[in-house]
């Protein structure tokens, strides 16, 4: 597994996510859910990307982005922007709001990174509330109305519009999984390591710190905003204050936080597991105590387990009976 | 003197009203070793700083191999063959020792290095200052000399033609002292050019062909060691403290 | 008339600000003063707001009152914060990451528990001044200057107060002992050990003494507008462009920038319409960072 190249380990990657297409229906139907199961799993993959796009900053680098629901609204409206001109295939609006997502976390990079990590933080933390100012203030897009995004009533090659989607998040799901896990044993990912450990000791070993951390607040950006483009399709009617909302920004901080954020595994057993629970949950309790109770566990993971349960488990194995420490 | 590697001129740096240095002048040759040592606070760790880039001097110039290092940031000077070691040890905490020594490894060199040269390049360093033995254990559980050890053996893999060493020697005992000593003569006898910063006199005087002494931000002696000891100005800067 | 638009906008901002600047002032100390990013800052203000609502919508309590009998209980709250940041975080070396996360659950939480609590209804409080401006207040309509007369009473009750809790700080930041520990803390580990002060717990009293300012901010807060759980949100960006702003710690600077803010955003709010507002703090911490990270009364 250590050793496994990037072709491979797509190739796994692929294998993988063909068995979860084949197997999702399956679970559908034991449950009686039938197209249901295409939302909530497209809900949970959605959360699988935002979490490790968010990984690729924070975790890596150890630059926290508060401001993962404003990225991944701007890849949302960016769709809604196109729809709204010319209609698009989404694969390629994807690729628009990855572009755009890419920029707007280069752009706000540019502007904080050079300066200590709370700095990006907080301008983050600012920028989801002035992006949102922004949306509200737009009419092209529904201002604080909302939009209304007419999906096809039918697709080709797909049983239906929603299974469509689902195959799109899933496939986004192997590329950001793909690109964060070979990120993180190239030069790239050593780099964003030491910046993450030791900011002045990397500039000394050569390691261009403020360039890294551009490419990681790109990517990372352009990830959320790919993870937003389908969006509009998904939910039909689009609102300031649901793509704003609270569950992305919390997520996508906690899902990697409680999976563990030193590797790509972290990010998706987070994103998976948390992911999934809410699915389950918000059948029985409502999206407000959702939210707390993934509050609850962000802070009970960062303050009794600050590697995560991936951390956890490696702890587990290393503690062998004899073993040195 | 041959063309110098280091050339620092009128070099002055305040912090809001305090002067940290002020016109200070030094010339490094290639392959000296030099010893800068001053009481606390007399601007030793300030100068390293402006040197290496982490701090931006307000007047003068540095200069290295015969180029000007105004407008470089720290990591374009480490390429250029200028390392340093840090004060306290500052190693890469999550990664193993070999790792932390792959990160210059990876960053340094324009040209590209397979797998294979990276892993023996870093043995060989591993293995030149000592820790061999220890490449997969995580910096937490080294030694305090062991740490120096390896804040070295990082700077060394920059392949610097210049290693600043920052007190490399606090807080370690007469045996490790002379370890670390040796060290130093060693990767100075490979052809690297050493400044040592240090308050440990034994080993300042054992390692320095010339020594420099810096206080209150202004440079008070520079020449032979064994003469600049003796010179009335250090000793009552030294006493006076 | 513009000029008369202007002007009111300038008077509307600048007591504005005087409110800012006791919202800020909490941020000033943990972030500016203890190198805390306490990002859960306005949740703790929000908190203040409903606490001023209970006790005035169940006993009738004067809302700037019911700030003050709120103050214990926030100090311990912020005390207890503290302990729970410092071992789990400060002492470990993890503050940055999960620091930060943790503050970010603590907002979250927070905002939720209220939300379950209360609805996302907003709430407001009563009390005789509220709906008055001066003159009448003061029944005095007709011998003050029109400008004066004509001041709200609802923004130059949080406004004033703010500004005498501001130098209650100061005169407790410059004069005592307690006050010279915290920013010997921050400046100067070696002179805190000479006066035989121990660190965690200067810290301690201090985020505690920036928890409790949002019990008084949260009261000030519902007397101005409507509050609802999620009002807070928008303050984050406000306090921590104040805060860098004003030079990361400086109280004086931190009230100048307070007014600067609250003036700007008034012109921004009369002239492009309210909805603009929010923008003002974001694009004014960004241009802050970009330029001048020390802020105005940087070192």
């Amino acid at each position: 597994m250590r050793t496994m190249s990037t072709w491979m380990f797509a190739l796994v990657a692929c294998v993988v996510a063909a068995a979860v297409f084949f197997f999702v229906p399956f679970i559908g139907k034991i449950l009686g859910w039938g197209d249901y199961i295409y939302i909530a799993s497209y809900t949970v993959l959605q959360y699988v990307v935002l979490a490790t796009a968010w990984n690729i900053l924070g975790g890596y680098t150890g630059y926290v982005n508060f401001g993962s629901a404003a990225f991944f609204a701007v890849g949302t409206y960016t769709t809604v922007f196109f729809h709204k001109l010319y209609p698009l295939p989404i694969p390629i609006l994807v690729v628009l709001a990855a572009v755009v997502g890419g920029l707007i976390g280069l752009g706000m990079g540019y502007l904080t990174l050079r300066l200590r990590g709370a700095f990006f933080s907080i301008a983050t933390l600012a920028m989801a509330v002035v992006l949102q100012t922004l949306i509200v203030n737009w009419d092209f897009v529904g201002g604080s109305r909302g939009a209304y995004v007419i999906r096809p009533a039918s697709i080709v090659l797909f049983d239906s519009y929603i299974q469509y989607l689902f195959v799109i998040m899933l496939a986004l799901v192997v590329i950001a999984v793909t690109v964060a896990r070979t990120i993180e044993r190239s030069a790239l990912g050593y780099g964003f390591a030491a910046i993450r450990d030791d900011e002045l000791a990397a500039e000394a070993s050569g390691v261009p710190t403020l360039k890294l951390k551009l490419i990681a607040t790109a990517l990372s950006g352009a990830f959320m905003g790919m993870a937003g483009a389908p969006f509009p399709y998904f939910i039909g009617f689009l609102q300031p204050s649901g793509v704003f909302g609270l569950e992305y920004a919390v997520n996508s901080i906690a899902m990697p936080i409680i999976g563990g954020t030193a590797t790509w595994i972290g990010p998706l057993v987070g994103a998976i597991l948390l992911g999934t629970l809410q699915q389950v949950a918000t059948v029985t309790i409502s999206s407000a105590v959702n939210v707390l109770m993934v509050g609850l566990l962000l802070v009970f993971f960062v303050i009794v387990a600050p590697n995560g349960l991936v951390g956890v488990v490696q702890n587990l194995f290393r503690k062998k009976p004899g073993a040195p420490s | 003197m041959s063309a110098p590697i280091l050339e620092v001129s009128g070099l002055g740096k305040r912090f809001g009203g305090f002067v940290a240095l002020e016109n200070i002048d030094l010339k490094v040759a290639p392959g000296e070793r030099l010893g800068l040592i001053g009481p606390n606070g007399s601007g030793k760790s300030t100068l390293v700083n402006c040197i290496c880039g982490t701090l931006i001097n307000d007047t003068g110039t540095v200069q290295f191999n015969d180029r000007d290092l105004k407008g470089l940031i720290t990591h374009e000077r480490t390429r250029l063959g200028m390392a340093r070691s840090f004060q306290l040890p500052r190693p890469f905490f999550s990664m193993t020792i070999a790792d932390n020594i792959r990160v210059p490894l990876l960053y340094t060199l324009n040209a590209h290095r397979s797998e294979e040269q990276i892993a023996a390049r870093c043995n060989e360093l591993l293995g030149l200052v000592g820790l061999a033995g220890k490449a997969t254990q995580f910096p937490r559980d080294l030694t305090q000399v062991d740490m120096r050890k390896l804040e070295l053996a990082r700077a060394m893999a920059v392949e610097p033609k210049l290693l600043i060493a920052d007190e490399a020697m606090a807080g370690l005992s007469g045996s490790e002292v002379t370890d670390i000593v040796n060290l130093l003569i060693t990767l100075n006898e490979r052809g690297i050019t050493v400044i040592l910063i240090e308050h440990i006199m034994s080993a300042v005087m054992q390692f320095s062909q010339r020594l420099v002494v810096l206080v209150s931000g202004k440079k008070i002696a520079d020449g032979a060691p064994d003469i600049v000891i003796r010179d009335p100005e250090v000793e009552r800067a030294y006493l006076g403290q | 008339m513009p000029f008369d638009l202007l002007v009111s906008a300038l008077v509307a901002g600048v007591l504005l600000g005087g409110f800012y600047a006791a919202v800020t002032v909490g941020i000033s100390i943990a972030f500016g003063i203890l190198d805390i990013v306490n990002i859960a800052h306005p949740a703790f203000i929000i908190l203040g707001s409903y606490i001023a609502y209970i006790l005035n919508a169940q006993f009738g309590i004067d809302p700037v009152i019911a700030g003050i009998i709120a103050l214990p209980a926030f100090y311990v709250l912020g005390a207890a914060v503290y302990q729970v940041y410092y071992v789990s975080f400060e002492k470990r070396g993890k503050e940055a990451l999960s620091g930060l996360a943790f503050f970010f659950g603590l907002l979250f939480i927070t905002e939720v528990l209220l939300i379950l609590q209360f609805g996302v209804d907003y709430r407001y409080v009563q009390a005789g001044y509220i709906d008055n401006n001066l003159g009448k207040f003061l029944g005095l309509s007709q011998s003050l200057p029109k400008l004066i007369a004509e001041l709200p009473m609802r923004m130059l009750v949080p406004c004033v107060m703010s500004i005498l809790m501001f130098g209650v700080l100061l005169i407790v930041i410059k004069r005592t002992f307690i006050g010279r520990a915290i920013m010997a803390v921050s400046q100067d580990a070696l002179a805190l050990q000479l006066m035989g002060a121990d660190p965690v717990r200067i810290k301690r009293i201090a985020f505690a003494i920036s928890i409790a300012t949002a019990a008084m901010a949260g009261a000030f807060l519902i007397i101005i507008q409507p509050v609802e759980p999620s009002v807070g949100r928008e303050y984050i960006g406000r306090v921590f462009a104040i805060c860098v702003l004003g030079g990361m710690g400086s109280l004086t600077g931190t009230l100048i920038a307070a007014v600067l803010l609250g003036v700007a955003e008034s012109l921004t709010a009369t002239f492009y319409g309210p909805s603009w507002a929010p923008a003002v703090s974001f694009g004014l911490l960004l241009l802050t960072l970009a330029f001048r990270p020390s802020g105005i009364m940087g070192r």
